[in-house]
């Protein structure tokens, strides 16, 4: 019969932390795919290489919510960094997240400067915060735009390890707490980077679509069938980590493998086995492997890279929620299983959840009204209009 | 035609700006911890716990006192008692007297092996719960105890997943990380922790062991224990005279 300690029966860890790190997910894989453009001169993302830094930065701004919202105490928060134990993994959250947040705000700031100008030269209080923004100065002479592309090329190089130290080292809050087996072990914080890279390439993808249907914009088709191809390679080698650690977990038959299979096959049943791998990463690799491969209509083409990348964001989702839920479920007297699940309108219940995880789209838009974001898209339905 | 502020004096003004708001910011306090008696010397002590398992009867008076001496919020725990019942066949139960009257339920089971195990906080040596807490709120005394300052505490709940023993948890009446102190109020007065003054079979045992001649200490160096989940490599404090290998 189970058995779980007596001070198991709630879970520390709520949807709360299943959304802190889906968000930097989504934040280091928007920044590597604009640095895909900016550094290694993927020309064909250019369309969407701003979108993705500015999405990168509004997501960014955002991961610390979740969090906050946990903290028994969220008034001590700055005490990690004003008084951390450098023992702790943790205590490099709030040194990893500030360094990574000057690096994309600079970049953003070098990267858009000349959409900023254009902006500050209105007249009318946004006019006035975009030449804040720009320091009052709204020098835009060739030798300054060549300055600032060569910054923001070196910035978006800079990111990419640091992107990658960012959401790794949540994969590493994890995987280093030899105290619960399903998470104790050292694929972690490389399967936390490349889910993050899938989510960061779905946000964007699932995203322009949306933009785009909303304008009545034409998608990019070269940009999105390259995108649908990235998405498909790093989805590959997210689900294979994801397997190959079950796998060898398995194939040890260690004394921890009993009750993990007990969580899999009866606790998470549903969420990892039928769900995660079944039908979130089974049927968007068929639909991405038939874009790449078989030559289709743009319109079944766009049709697939966008189911696609909806089913992989519930997929990374999915993966983040049988991580950090399924590793509280399990007991650490390795006799039972207690059960979780949230609370509607509590302070970490989904309706939170919700807000936190809509309020970056909302910025979005904000931001997009201030300096444009698709300026191809729009310049193409003018050509169209022509 | 307008003359553009160079970014190098707008930057000045903004890095004066954060200057005076670091200025804003009080000096750090070193840790608190518990209070302690201003004549108690902790270099003096290097506290240990025992339990006999084979003493314990499942009266669980441990776990009301400490409810009582420690003001314990209700469905959480510093200490609990579990039972082991093993049937015929092998087969093991394990049950906790976690309800509000701290009994265990009947079984109807055909046992063919029983026996209670109190359960409490190890105050480790290398306490993983010390080392993964971001803000070094938690923290081993210089005689061998385990606390949590409550003026650090952000509650964010990492050394309660860190903790292999289940021995931590975030109060639902402080929202920050507690656990067992072994009664560290009563201790440095040179009383004996709740739950070990009120066993009536000896079960726990509580002592120091700079004294050799101290019971904790005659016990450690004349018989034969085990400490849990030794393979953690955390060095429990806490000693398990009679343990059964189904105890994790």
């Amino acid at each position: 019969m189970d058995y779980v300690f007596p001070n198991e029966l709630n879970v520390t860890w709520t949807v709360m932390i299943v959304l802190y790190p889906y968000i930097t997910g989504l934040v280091a894989g928007a920044f590597i795919v604009s640095s895909l453009y900016h550094v290694f001169g993927r020309h064909e993302l250019e369309p969407v290489a701003r979108f993705s830094l500015v999405s990168a930065f509004v997501f960014l701004l955002f991961a610390p919510l979740p969090l906050l919202m946990h903290l028994g105490h969220p008034e001590r928060a700055l005490s990690i960094m004003v008084t951390p134990n450098f023992s702790s993994a943790m205590a490099g959250f709030g040194f990893i997240y500030n360094t990574y947040l000057v690096l994309v705000v600079l970049e953003v700031w070098f990267v858009m400067r000349g959409q900023f100008i254009a902006r500050a030269k209105g007249t009318g209080p946004i006019a006035f915060a975009c030449r804040a923004i720009l320091l009052f100065n709204l020098d835009e002479s060739a030798e300054t735009r060549r300055v600032d592309h060569k910054i923001a090329t070196f910035l978006a190089g800079l990111g990419i390890p640091l992107a990658c130290l960012l959401h790794g080292y949540v994969g590493f809050l994890f995987g280093s707490l030899k105290a619960n087996p399903w998470w104790s072990t050292a694929l972690m914080f490389v399967i936390f980077i490349f889910s993050a890279i899938v989510s960061g390439i779905s946000v964007l993808i699932f995203h322009t679509f949306v933009v785009a249907w909303i304008n009545g914009w034409e998608v990019e088709e070269k940009c999105i069938r390259a995108l649908g191809k990235y998405l498909w390679g790093f989805m590959i080698i997210a689900v294979s980590l994801e397997l190959l650690e079950i796998l060898s977990i398995a194939y040890k038959q260690t004394e921890e493998w009993e009750v993990l299979e007990r969580l899999i096959s009866e606790k998470l049943f549903i969420s990892y086995v039928v769900l995660q791998f079944g039908l979130f990463s089974l049927v968007p690799f068929v639909f991405l492997a038939i874009t790449a491969l078989v030559p289709l209509g743009k319109r079944l083409t766009h049709a697939l890279i966008w189911l696609a990348s909806v089913m992989l964001l519930m997929q990374v989702l999915l993966m983040r929620w049988n991580v950090v839920i399924g590793g509280q479920l399990l007991s650490k007297s390795m006799r039972g299983f207690t059960s979780y699940f949230p609370g509607l309108f509590e302070r970490e219940g989904l309706v939170v959840a919700a807000i936190i995880f809509t309020a970056p789209f909302l910025i979005l838009w904000g931001f997009n009204r201030v300096v444009p974001l698709f300026p191809h898209a729009v310049s193409k339905v003018r050509t169209g209009m022509n | 035609m307008t003359r553009n502020i160079s970014r190098r004096d707008a930057l000045k003004v903004l890095g004066a700006g954060s200057g005076l708001l670091l200025v804003h910011c009080g000096p750090i306090k070193p840790p608190q911890g518990e209070k302690e008696k201003s004549d108690y010397d902790w270099e003096k002590h290097s506290y240990a716990y025992v339990v006999d398992t084979t003493r314990c009867i499942g009266c669980c008076a441990c776990m009301r006192a400490c409810r009582a001496e420690n003001d314990v919020p209700p469905g959480v725990f510093r200490t609990w008692v579990e039972r082991y019942e093993v049937d015929e066949a092998g087969e093991v139960r394990v049950d906790a007297a976690t309800h509000d009257d701290f009994v265990f339920g009947t079984t109807d089971t055909k046992v063919s092996k029983a026996f209670f195990v109190p359960k409490l906080c190890n105050h480790c040596k290398k306490s993983v719960c010390n080392q993964v807490c971001p803000v070094g709120a938690a923290y081993r005394t210089k005689d061998g105890v385990v606390l949590v300052d409550h003026d650090r505490c952000i509650g964010c709940g990492y050394c309660v997943q860190a903790c292999p023993y289940g021995s931590r948890f975030i109060s639902p009446r402080t929202h920050m990380a507690e656990k067992c102190t072994l009664c560290y109020h009563r201790i440095t007065r040179g009383e004996k922790p709740a739950c070990v003054a009120s066993c009536p079979k000896g079960a726990r045992i509580f002592g120091d062991l700079r004294d050799p001649q101290s019971e904790i200490s005659v016990i450690l160096k004349q018989q034969r224990f085990r400490v849990l989940k030794p393979e953690m490599g955390t060095q429990p404090n806490c000693y398990y005279l009679g343990l059964d290998r189904e105890v994790v």
